[in-house]
């Protein structure tokens, strides 16, 4: 017997056979008290709950839900809604996040003090402590009965902001929203891959040229076609009684997730922006000096393609982090993926299923926008003798 | 001579930095004019238009600025949260002693496994000790009672206790000889760590009596801080390994050839160094965790967000929630500002040492 412990080989294969099936063994610990706690209270397990009405109401969904709406439809909403959160602040995060990175690269002293004290204050506050303040100060607005539009058109009250919303139906709406994502995605793709070098130079400039004006006929025409009949294309938000008719609604508990998401995602962008732009060598915009180039031009032709190769696998685990960051709209009552999947174990009682999707989607979410970023990764990267920053 | 050629340097310097062209110059007057409109309505509001010590709330209803009142009204309730009122001195030094072993930890002094390991062990006992007492001659005050800044400071201490010891052997464990073990818990790391830490709390906090054995179940706010240091040990075994992967593969080799045992060359050679070049990303994840400590709101404790929300939750203070939120945000500030500061010094230390 020890003599078969000292062997080397016995000993790892009985190590690793130990280690594997203790975490077996505790997953099944796990899942038999699970089952025979579901048993006592009367819950038979399984997915069949999915097909089953929920009877509570969702305050914002993108696709049609009601009470009578199924657990499935609930989890498909959720989804959708954690999605369009994350789109957004991802869009915002980045856009915001990139004007305070190169304003802290400027060299221009006071754009360099705004940014740094931008990304001071956001960063080293919690996010739901931000998440919190906005939602506060969104509700704390005024009633809709003592505002007025501004512009014209956007109402800001305590009850949400009012705009100006399109009379169409939803299918249109969702297909004109791809059909601009998409047509922007080709333009990027035609932009920025190797793929088409080798196509004329000429070809590509007419392709970006022709791409928008397709793209912006095809989205008139779903709106055209989209439309409702009888009523104007734009309806303005209008008081009415004691709240605004009309027009879109953006709840405070939307508007709030998108605004703190946003504003705390860029201060962490901001300092990859900053680490990106820092690291490529002063002698690249020398020599664009030397050529002569603007300032303008050297920022947008040698330094912004430099730093974007640079941050780009940061920013790849910054985005997926984005991402998870929506679960936190359950704060305030927004209802995300997270939130209605809490609410439905409450509900249901049917834990380990829920639990289950829950960790399945955020793994398929998070692995699709690691996979796709480490896609556009690899096509815009430098590569073998190129690099040289 | 020396004065002028100094004057003539600083607007040399400042001539470069904000007026060296058109565009920047305008730049510069721009922001500038708009951090001054930004500073001067803040400055407004929060002093010179400010109701300070006002007994109620009529005294701040007239007033455009803010009204601090409600921080001197309900200070205690923020900071303490339901901790009995006699006993407030208990929870000020307990947090006290944390704050102190924070600090004294960022000393190189401290930076040798037995000190550090010491160091928090005590300051979490004495932290734990005065908190729930129990033991010379103080009350006994369950967890339950517990909140405001101490609980978020007891929740972030255990945590940090609990999750090392576990990412170091997580680390170790991803990085085995052993394909299948290395396998296994590279699976479980990255599984943990693409899962966002609100449902592992929620899971932790709620989920989990149902699939535990009645005898392990325990309380709410240890399953919570048990699994919140799961989720801080895989984010710091993956730093730990970055460390571990930056030591040059001679410096296992040498050990190796001098004979040492796998935790002698782990104890002695591997770890120490790893921590060495893992330092900064090491105080970051601290800084995020201390952070990410006020989602336990979510899952129903009550923390210091949660005692703020509390402070204006009566009808009296009512209106008074951006004070009180800019009071936690300073709390916050202060503590995160200094420790993110002391890890981009100790970072362009290193740096420098390196190279």
């Amino acid at each position: 017997m020890t003599s078969l412990l000292k062997n080397k080989k016995v000993r790892d294969i009985t190590l690793q056979v130990s280690f594997v099936g203790s975490i077996v063994l505790l997953l099944c610990v796990f899942f038999i008290t699970a089952k025979t706690n579901l048993d006592a209270q009367g819950i038979t397990s399984g997915f069949g709950f999915l097909d089953r009405a929920t009877g509570w109401q969702i305050n914002f969904s993108l696709i049609e839900y009601g009470s009578s709406s199924t657990y499935f439809t609930a989890i498909k909403v959720g989804i959708i809604n954690s999605l369009f959160v994350g789109f957004i602040s991802l869009i915002l995060a980045t856009l915001l996040g990139f004007t305070i990175g190169a304003m802290r690269t400027s060299g221009n002293g006071m754009a360099e003090l705004i940014g740094a004290i931008f990304v001071e204050i956001f960063r080293n506050i919690p996010l739901l402590l931000q998440l919190f303040f906005w939602y506060a100060l969104l509700i704390s607005l005024p009633n809709p009965k003592a505002t007025q539009l501004v512009f014209d058109s956007v109402a800001l009250t305590g009850r949400g902001v009012f705009i100006p919303g399109l009379n169409i139906t939803s299918q249109a709406a969702l297909m004109a929203a791809s059909v601009a994502t998409m047509l922007i995605g080709i333009m990027c793709w035609v932009k920025i891959t190797r793929r088409f070098n080798s196509v004329s130079f000429d070809l590509q400039k007419t392709l970006l040229r022709v791409i928008p004006v397709i793209g912006l006929v095809a989205v008139a025409a779903i709106i055209f076609l989209g439309r409702i009949p009888d009523t104007s294309l734009v309806n303005v938000p209008y008081l009415k009684g004691l709240n605004y008719k009309e027009g879109i609604r953006i709840s405070p508990e939307l508007l709030a997730c998108i605004i703190a998401i946003s504003i705390y995602g860029a201060s962490y962008i901001a300092e990859i922006i900053r680490a990106g732009f820092n690291a490529v060598g002063k002698g690249q915009s020398e020599a664009g000096y030397a050529l002569g180039l603007s300032r303008w031009h050297i920022f947008t032709r040698i330094r912004l393609p430099l730093a974007i190769r640079i941050v780009m696998p940061t920013m790849i685990n910054q985005y997926v982090w984005l991402f998870k960051a929506t679960t936190i709209g359950i704060a305030v009552g927004f209802v995300d993926f997270f939130m209605v999947i809490s609410t439905s174990i409450n509900q249901s009682g049917q834990t380990l299923e829920l639990i289950g999707i829950l960790m399945g989607v955020f793994l398929a979410i998070n692995y699709s926008i690691a996979w796709l970023l480490n896609r556009v990764n690899d096509a815009i990267k430098l590569q073998g003798t190129q690099l040289r920053i | 001579m020396q004065s002028h050629s100094l004057t003539s340097a600083t607007v040399e310097h400042i001539r470069k930095r904000y007026f060296s062209t058109l565009t920047n110059s305008i730049i510069s007057v721009l922001f500038s004019v708009l951090m001054l409109w930004v500073v001067w309505n803040l400055l407004d509001w929060a002093l010179f238009s400010a109701v300070f010590g006002a007994e109620n709330k009529h005294a701040c209803e007239s007033a455009v600025g803010a009204c601090w009142s409600v921080i001197g009204a309900r200070w205690r309730l923020i900071l303490f949260g339901l901790y009995p009122y006699e006993e407030h001195w208990r929870s000020a030094i307990a947090c006290l002693v944390i704050v102190i072993v924070t600090i004294l930890s960022c000393v190189p002094i401290f930076w040798s496994a037995k000190r550090i390991t010491g160091l928090w062990i005590s300051g979490f006992v004495t932290f734990y000790v005065l908190m729930s007492g129990g033991y010379f001659g103080l009350t006994a005050i369950p967890e339950l009672n517990w909140g405001g800044l101490s609980l978020t400071i007891f929740i972030f201490a255990s945590v940090a206790i609990i999750g090392m010891p576990l990412a170091i052997v997580f680390a170790l464990l991803r990085r085995s000889e052993l394909p299948l073990v290395a396998k296994t818990m590279g699976l479980v790391i990255d599984t943990i760590r693409s899962l966002p830490l609100l449902s592992i709390m929620f899971t932790f906090a709620i989920v989990l009596p149902f699939v535990l054995p009645e005898w392990l179940i325990g309380e709410k706010l240890y399953r919570v801080i048990f699994g919140y240091s799961l989720f801080f040990a895989c984010y710091q075994a993956e730093i730990i390994r970055g460390g571990i992967q930056a030591l040059p593969a001679g410096q296992e080799d040498a050990a190796k050839a001098l004979g040492m045992g796998y935790w002698h060359r782990v104890g002695y050679i591997i770890l120490p160094q790893a921590f060495r070049n893992a330092l900064p990303p090491t105080i970051n994840q601290f800084v995020i965790t201390f952070k990410e400590t006020s989602l336990v709101v979510i899952v129903g404790f009550f923390d210091v967000i949660a005692s703020g929300n509390a402070a204006f939750g009566t009808s009296d203070w009512s209106f008074a929630h951006i004070e009180v939120y800019a009071f936690i945000a300073l709390i916050f500030f202060v503590f995160v500002f200094s420790l993110s500061r002391y890890g981009a010094y100790l970072e362009r230390r290193l740096g420098v040492v390196n190279h």
